[in-house]
C-alpha cells in the first residue's frame, strides 16, 4: 500500500458517535448482568483505543420515561437516557453497573427512534458513517402501532433515515430457552421488522442463545479494515479482474505492557514513566568499543558458519518478486487438506462499486463451488517484498442479496514447511490397542451425543461469539485495579467458564453416554514404568530441557526416607513424620506434605486406584489434624481441594470423598474449629447449589 | 476508531521470537550413517524417470545428501558422521577393517554439517572406488567382520554427549539382507552371535539403530533372515516394519528421505475427553514456517561477531533501569500497574491440558477459522495404557460420521479453543503421504475474526447468471492442476535456499568465524 492512501485512512478516522441501547424490561433480568458486562468492555476499550469517541446509554422498559422526545412530542414511554452521547469516561463503566432493571415491557422501537433522535441532535450530518447504535433485546415484547400506516411502513421509513444520515445498527438478538416458548407470534413479527433493517440499511443483526455467546456478540473494539492489496487477480495474461485484499482473521494479542521507571520525582506531573530500550553493538574482543552502523555486516548462518555477506552480494542474488496476483490453477477441494493452512486468513473481494469486477468474481466463485475446486494462486502483495506467497483460494457463496460473492484465501506450506514424518498405521497396532466392537459404539455415541452444534438450536462456542476468555479477564482486571489498586485477579466467572470446560448441561443430559464410554475403555498409568522416570509437569515449553522431563519435580520426594512422605506408603510416612519429636518443625512439615501429596494425586492423570489412596491420606491428615489442634489448617484445605477439584473438572473425586463423609471438622469434634456440626454435614450440598 | 499499521504488514514479518515459530527441541540428534559400500550396492540398480539404472549405493548417497541439505538449514544444531562399510580402504580410530569414516577438513568426524562436507560429500561418487573401494568384508576362511566392525566405529563415535541430553541414532543403509550368507557352520553361528551382541551393546548405551534397507521388486528383502534378531523386532514391530519395494528411483528416495527423519514430539499433553477418563497423545509439528535465516551481526573489518548490549533507559530523566521493571498499562489517565505475576495469573485459566468440549459437523469448520500452522496428535501408550485404543475408537467415529471435536487447550501461554480434525492414513508408491492422527486447529476468538464480507453493502449488488457461470466453469477445467501437491514448491524467498550461492565464498573466507566453536 502506497503511503498516500495510508494518509487518507488516517484522516477517516475520527470519533465515533455510538449510542447503547439496552432492553431491561423484566425477561431481560434474567441476562442483564451479561449485558452490562459486554457494554462494560466496550466502554473499557473506547477508554484505552478509542478515547475521542462519544457514548450515550439508551435503557427501556424501564418504568419510568426520561428522554427529549416524550417531552417535544409525547409517546416513547419507559425509554430512559441514562446518559446523553459525550466523550467516553470512567463515568460510563459506572454508569452501566449495576444496570436498573425494569419492570415495563420493552418497544425497541420506540427505543431506536429515540437514539437516532440523540444522534442526529449531536451530530447533525456530519460525522457520517461513524454514528452507531447497540442494540440488545430478546425483541419478544410487542411494537405499538404507529398513528398512522403499518410498523412495516414505520420501519421503512426510520432505515431510510438512518441510510440517509449515515447510521449504522448492530442488532443482538437475546433468544434463552424461555423466550422460545412464550410469545411466539410476536417474536415473528419483530423478526420480521428486523430483517428489514438488515435488508434496508447498514444493520447487522446477530441472535444469540447463551450468556457466553452474548459476550462475543459485539465487537468491543472498533479496528478500520485496511487492504493489503489492490490491484489485479491474473487468471491469464488476458483475464484479469480488480480485487481488493484484507484480513479475514487477525489475532487480538495480549496487549503490550509498557515498562514503568519510577525515576522521575513525584512531583513532575508530565513524566511519562516509560523505559527505552537501548541497544549497543559491541566488538566482541573490546567490550568497550562500539561499532558503528558503517561498520556493521550482516552475517547468515549456514550450519555451523557465519557467513559475511554485504547487503549489495546480497542484492545481486535476492530474490525480488514483481506485485501481483497470478492464478496458477485449480485442484480439487480435497487435494487440499484443512491442516495445510499455514496463517491467519484473508479475504479477496471485488473492487467496490467495480460490476463488472464483481460479477467476475461471482461467476468464478460460483463455477468453483459448483466443480468442487479450489484455486491456486501466488502472491506478492506489494513492491518490494522479498518473499511470495503461495495459496489457497475457497469460494465464499454470499446468502444475503446486499453482500457481493468473495473468496478466502489461505497461505500454503512450501516444500520445506513440512516435516514428513512417518507414524504407524492403526491397522498396524496390536489387538489390544484395537478398539472392539462394544467399544467402537460407544465412541459413536459419544461422538454424536456431545454435539455442539444440535439442529434447530445455537452452534455452540462458535468462533465468532466466542470471547476472548484472556483479554476479558484482563481488561476486566484492568478496571478493577484502576479502582482498587490492591486488588487480586479474580477468578473466572460462570459465563467464561462455558469456555474451557463442557457444558455441565451437556454433560448431565449425556451421563449414561459418558458413563458407557468410562466403562468400555480402560485406562490406566503404565505400572512398567518407574515413578521417577514419570513426569508430573506437563506445561513443559518445547524450548526446555530434557532433564525436567526425567527429574521429579516434587522436592518432598527428594528428602531422605523419614523426612518425606513417599509414594509408596505415604500415611505410613505421614505418621512417623508427626511422632517425630526433635523439632516442632516437623508437625507443619508434615501436614504441608500431606496436602501437597494429596494435591498431587488428586492431579494426576489417571482415574485408577489413586482415589482410594488419597482418601487414606485425607483420613489421615484430618485425624492428626485433630489430634494436633491445626483444625483450622485441614478445613481450609478442604475448602481449596474442593474449589479445585471444581475448577479442574474431577466432580467425581468430590463425590466420592462426600461419599465417604469426609468433611469438615466441626465444633464436636474439636473445641478449635469454629464450624457447626450441621455446616460440616451440608458442606457438600451446600458448595453445589 | 484505531487502525493498527503494524498490522497491516504484518503479514511478511511474523515475529520471529515467537516460541511457537522457534523450533528447538529438547535434545539435540547424534546420527551416524552406516552406508553399505559393497559390490552389491553398485551392481543392483534401478531404473530412474530419466531412463538411467541407478545404483542402491547412489540411492543412497543422494538421499543421504539431500537430507544434509535441510538439516543444515534446520536443524544445524544436530550432528551427523557418514560411515561406510565393506570398503577396501579403511580409516577410523580403531584401525579396524572394511570400514570407512568420511570426513572433510575443519570437522570432527561426528560433527555439525558444514558447507564442505556438504560440496565433497556430493561428488564422493566421482572417485570413490578410486579412493576408497568396494570390497564385501565378510567371507570364508577371515576372521575379518566388517559389519561387527562398522557397528563399533559408529557406536564408538557416538560416545559423546549425555543419553538424556541427545538423541543416538545409527542408520543403516544395506541392500544384503543375509550378511553372513556365504559363511557356514560354526563359523557363521559365532560371527551372527558376536554381531548381534555388538548391537545390542549399543542398545543398551542407548543407541537407536535403525535399518534403511533397499531392495528390488523380485527379491524382496527379508527382515527375518538376520536383521530382525539384530534390531531386536518383536511380534507387533516385525509386522510393521515394511522393506522399501519400488520399482522406481525417485518412490525409493522418497520412502528413503521420509525414512531418514526422526520424527520429535513438542511435548506429551493429556487429553480429558470426560471426568475421569484422561488419555495422553504426544504432539507434533509436522508444518512450520521455516526460519527465514537468523541473521547475525558482525565487524566488518574482522568478521567477528558483535556483541549486542541492551539497556533499560528511564524516558524521562535518561538514567540507567538496572532492576526489573513493572509493566503499566495507562488507563483513565493513570498509570495502572501490574507485576510478573498477576499477568501471568491472568492467562492462567486451565491446566495444561486438552479438554473435550463436543463435537460438531465438518461442515461447520469454516475456511476462514485459522490463525497459524495446525499440530499434529498422536496417541502414545507409554505413560497411560489404553490411550491409543481410546483414540482410535474416537478417530473412527469422528471419520465416519464426518464431525471434529472442539476442545480447550490450556496452554499457560496462549490458551485456546482449538478444533481437532481426524485425519485418515493415506498411503502412495512412495510411502504415507497423510499418517493417521487428528489435526489441531486453532480456532479464533470472536475479536479475531473481522466482517469484511458486509464491508460494501449496496441494495443490488450484481450476482453471476447460470450462463457467467458456465463459462467460469469451462475456465476452471481448462486449467486444473491434476496432480497438485501442496508443498511442492521451495520457498524461493528463503535465505538458507539462497546461501548454497554462496558456498564458494563460504569455502574461501579465510577468517571464517565458527558460531558454534565460540560456544563451546
Amino acid at each position: 500500500m502506497s503511503l498516500i492512501t495510508k494518509v487518507e485512512n488516517l484522516r477517516d478516522i475520527e470519533r465515533e458517535g455510538l449510542v447503547l441501547v439496552l432492553d431491561v424490561s423484566p425477561p431481560m433480568h434474567a441476562i442483564v448482568p451479561e449485558m452490562q458486562k459486554i457494554c462494560s468492555m466496550l466502554a473499557i476499550k473506547k477508554l484505552i483505543f478509542g478515547k475521542y469517541d462519544e457514548v450515550g446509554l439508551v435503557v427501556f422498559g424501564t418504568a419510568e420515561t426520561r428522554n427529549e422526545l416524550t417531552k417535544e412530542v409525547g409517546g416513547y414511554q419507559n425509554v430512559t437516557v441514562m446518559r446523553d452521547i459525550k466523550v467516553v469516561d470512567g463515568d460510563l463503566v459506572e454508569v452501566l453497573q449495576p444496570l436498573p432493571q425494569g419492570s415495563a415491557s420493552g418497544d425497541f422501537l420506540d427505543a431506536i427512534i429515540v437514539a437516532m433522535d440523540m444522534l442526529i441532535k449531536k451530530y447533525g450530518p456530519t460525522n457520517k458513517g461513524k454514528k452507531r447504535l447497540c442494540l440488545i433485546t430478546n425483541a419478544a415484547s410487542p411494537v405499538k402501532d404507529p398513528f398512522e400506516g403499518t410498523k412495516e411502513d414505520q420501519v421503512n421509513t426510520i432505515a431510510s433515515q438512518m441510510k440517509a444520515s449515515g447510521m449504522k445498527m448492530n442488532c443482538v438478538i437475546v433468544r434463552t430457552k424461555q423466550d422460545l416458548d412464550v410469545n411466539k407470534r410476536i417474536m415473528e413479527e419483530n423478526d420480521l421488522l428486523l430483517s428489514t433493517f438488515s435488508s434496508k440499511s447498514s444493520c447487522k443483526t446477530v441472535y444469540v442463545e447463551s450468556a457466553t455467546s452474548l459476550l462475543g456478540a459485539l465487537r468491543t473494539r472498533n479496528i478500520t479494515p485496511v487492504t493489503i492489496y489492490r490491484g489485479d487477480f491474473e487468471l491469464s495474461s488476458k483475464l484479469k479482474i480488480k480485487v481488493w485484499v484484507y484480513k479475514k482473521t487477525c489475532e487480538e494479542k495480549f496487549p503490550t505492557l509498557k515498562k514503568y521507571s519510577n525515576k522521575a520525582p513525584l512531583t513532575d506531573k508530565f513524566a511519562t514513566h516509560e523505559i527505552k530500550v537501548d541497544h549497543e553493538y559491541k566488538n566482541i574482543k573490546d567490550q568497550n568499543r562500539t561499532v558503528p552502523p558503517d561498520q556493521r555486516i550482516k552475517g547468515y548462518r549456514y550450519g555451523p558458519q557465519v557467513v559475511p555477506i554485504s547487503s549489495a552480494e546480497w542484492e545481486a542474488v535476492k530474490f525480488k518478486p514483481e506485485k501481483g496476483v497470478k492464478l496458477l490453477g485449480f485442484t480439487d477441494t480435497a487435494n487440499i487438506m484443512r491442516h495445510y493452512y499455514m496463517k491467519d486468513v484473508n479475504i479477496f473481494i471485488a473492487e467496490p462499486g467495480n460490476k463488472k469486477a464483481i460479477l467476475a468474481v461471482s461467476a468464478l466463485a460460483r463455477a468453483m463451488k459448483e466443480t468442487n475446486k479450489v484455486a491456486i494462486i501466488r502472491c506478492v502483495w506489494r513492491q518490494g517484498q522479498q518473499n511470495v506467497v503461495v495459496g489457497v483460494l475457497t469460494p465464499y457463496i454470499s446468502e444475503k442479496d446486499n453482500v457481493a460473492d468473495s473468496f478466502y484465501f489461505n497461505v500454503l506450506p512450501f516444500a520445506e514447511d513440512v516435516r514428513e514424518f512417518q507414524f504407524p498405521s492403526f491397522s498396524n497396532f496390536p489387538s489390544s490397542m484395537q478398539p472392539n466392537t462394544q467399544q467402537q459404539e460407544a465412541a459413536d455415541k459419544l461422538v454424536s451425543a456431545l454435539d455442539l452444534a444440535p439442529p434447530n438450536k445455537e452452534e455452540g462456542l462458535r468462533p465468532e461469539f466466542t470471547p476472548n476468555l484472556v483479554l476479558e479477564r484482563f481488561y476486566r482486571f484492568l478496571e478493577l485495579k484502576s479502582r482498587h489498586p490492591d486488588a487480586a485477579v479474580p477468578p473466572l466467572d460462570e459465563t467464561l467458564s462455558r469456555i474451557r470446560e463442557i457444558d455441565p448441561e451437556l454433560l448431565s443430559q449425556n451421563k449414561s453416554i459418558i458413563d458407557e464410554f468410562r466403562g468400555c475403555f480402560e485406562i490406566k498409568e503404565n505400572p512398567k514404568l518407574k515413578k521417577s522416570s514419570r513426569r508430573i509437569i506437563r506445561e513443559k515449553p518445547s524450548g526446555s530441557n530434557e532433564d525436567v522431563d526425567v527429574k521429579d519435580p516434587d522436592p518432598i520426594e527428594c528428602m531422605s526416607s523419614s523426612e518425606k512422605i513417599g509414594d509408596q506408603n505415604p500415611v505410613k510416612d505421614f505418621e512417623a513424620m508427626m511422632l517425630r519429636r526433635d523439632s516442632p518443625a516437623w508437625v507443619d512439615k508434615a501436614i504441608q506434605g500431606m496436602k501437597n501429596k494429596i494435591l498431587y494425586l488428586v492431579e494426576k492423570p489417571c482415574e485408577g486406584d489413586r482415589y482410594e489412596k488419597t482418601l487414606e491420606c485425607l483420613v489421615a491428615l484430618r485425624k492428626a489434624c485433630i489430634i494436633e489442634q491445626e483444625v483450622k489448617q485441614f478445613n481450609d484445605f478442604l475448602i481449596h481441594l474442593y474449589k479445585l477439584c471444581q475448577e479442574k473438572g474431577l466432580l467425581s473425586f468430590c463425590e466420592y470423598i462426600a461419599a465417604q463423609h469426609i468433611s469438615l471438622i466441626s465444633k464436636k469434634e474439636s473445641a478449635d474449629s469454629d464450624v457447626t456440626e450441621d455446616e460440616s454435614m451440608n458442606f457438600y450440598v451446600k458448595t453445589e447449589t | 476508531m484505531d487502525i493498527d499499521p503494524e498490522d497491516v504488514f504484518r503479514d511478511d514479518e511474523d515475529d520471529p521470537d515467537n516460541e511457537y515459530y522457534q523450533e528447538k527441541y529438547a535434545t539435540k540428534e547424534l546420527c551416524v550413517y552406516l552406508i553399505d559400500a559393497s559390490p552389491k550396492m553398485f551392481s543392483t540398480t534401478c531404473p530412474s524417470d530419466n531412463q538411467k539404472d541407478i545404483s542402491h549405493f547412489r540411492v543412497a548417497i543422494s538421499c543421504i545428501a539431500q537430507s544434509l541439505k535441510t538439516q543444515i538449514i534446520n536443524r544445524s544444531y544436530d550432528e551427523v558422521a557418514i560411515c561406510f562399510f565393506n570398503t577396501r580402504e579403511k580409516k577410523n580410530l580403531q584401525d579396524l577393517n572394511g570400514v570407512y569414516v568420511f570426513n572433510v577438513a575443519d570437522r570432527e568426524d561426528l560433527d555439525r554439517p558444514t558447507a564442505r562436507l556438504i560440496k565433497e560429500f556430493d561428488c564422493i561418487e566421482e572417485n570413490f572406488i578410486k579412493d576408497i573401494g568396494s570390497k564385501y568384508g565378510i567371507s570364508p576362511g577371515s576372521r575379518d567382520n566388517s559389519l561387527y566392525n562398522a557397528l563399533w566405529v559408529a557406536q564408538a563415535l557416538l560416545r559423546k554427549g549425555s543419553p538424556k541430553t541427545t538423541d543416538k541414532r545409527m542408520l543403516l543403509l544395506t541392500n544384503e539382507d543375509d550378511p553372513f550368507g556365504n559363511l557356514k557352520g560354526a563359523t557363521k553361528i559365532d560371527m551372527m552371535r558376536t554381531t548381534m551382541q555388538r548391537a545390542k551393546d549399543a542398545q543398551d548405551l542407548g543407541i537407536s539403530i535403525e535399518l534403511l534397507p533397499l531392495s528390488i521388486p523380485d527379491e524382496e528383502f527379508n527382515v527375518t533372515l538376520f536383521y530382525s534378531d539384530l534390531l531386536g523386532l518383536g511380534g507387533d514391530e516385525l509386522t510393521q516394519f515394511k522393506a522399501f519395494v519400488s520399482e522406481r528411483f525417485e518412490d525409493m528416495k522418497e520412502q528413503l528421505r521420509k525414512r531418514i527423519f526422526k520424527k520429535r514430539k513438542i511435548r506429551r499433553i493429556s487429553f480429558l475427553i470426560a471426568d475421569g477418563i484422561s488419555i495422553e497423545v504426544d504432539t507434533y509439528a509436522l508444518i512450520r514456517p521455516t526460519n527465514p535465516g537468523s541473521i547475525t551481526w558482525l565487524d566488518s573489518l574482522t568478521n567477528l561477531p558483535l556483541k549486542i548490549e541492551r539497556s533499560f533507559i528511564c524516558a524521562d530523566t535518561g538514567a540507567l533501569v538496572e532492576e526489573t521493571p513493572k509493566k503499566f498499562q495507562t488507563y483513565k489517565n493513570e498509570n495502572v500497574m501490574f507485576s510478573e505475576g498477576e499477568i501471568s495469573e491472568i492467562k492462567r485459566v486451565s491446566t495444561g491440558q486438552l479438554r473435550l468440549m463436543g463435537f460438531k459437523p465438518l461442515s461447520c469448520l469454516r475456511d476462514y477459522y485459522n490463525l497459524k500452522p495446525s499440530t499434529f496428535i498422536f496417541p502414545s501408550d507409554e505413560e497411560v495404557i489404553g490411550s491409543t485404543c481410546a483414540f482410535i475408537a474416537l478417530h473412527r467415529s469422528m471419520l465416519r460420521m464426518k464431525r471434529f471435536a472442539v476442545a480447550f487447550y490450556g496452554d499457560s501461554s496462549h490458551p485456546q479453543l482449538v478444533a481437532l480434525v481426524a485425519q485418515d492414513e493415506i498411503i502412495s508408491s512412495s510411502g504415507q503421504v497423510e499418517p493417521p492422527g487428528m489435526h489441531m486447529i486453532y480456532l479464533p476468538f470472536a475479536d479475531d475474526v473481522r466482517d469484511i464480507e458486509e464491508i460494501n453493502t449496496d441494495e443490488d449488488v450484481p450476482r453471476a447468471i447460470d450462463e457467467q457461470v458456465m463459462n467460469a466453469s469451462a475456465l476452471v477445467k481448462r486449467v486444473d492442476l491434476k496432480d497438485f501437491s501442496v508443498c511442492q514448491f521451495a520457498n524461493p524467498g528463503n535465505s538458507g535456499n539462497l546461501l548454497p550461492v554462496f558456498v564458494q565464498k563460504i569455502l574461501g573466507v579465510k577468517n571464517l568465524w565458527n558460531i558454534f566453536m565460540w560456544f563451546r
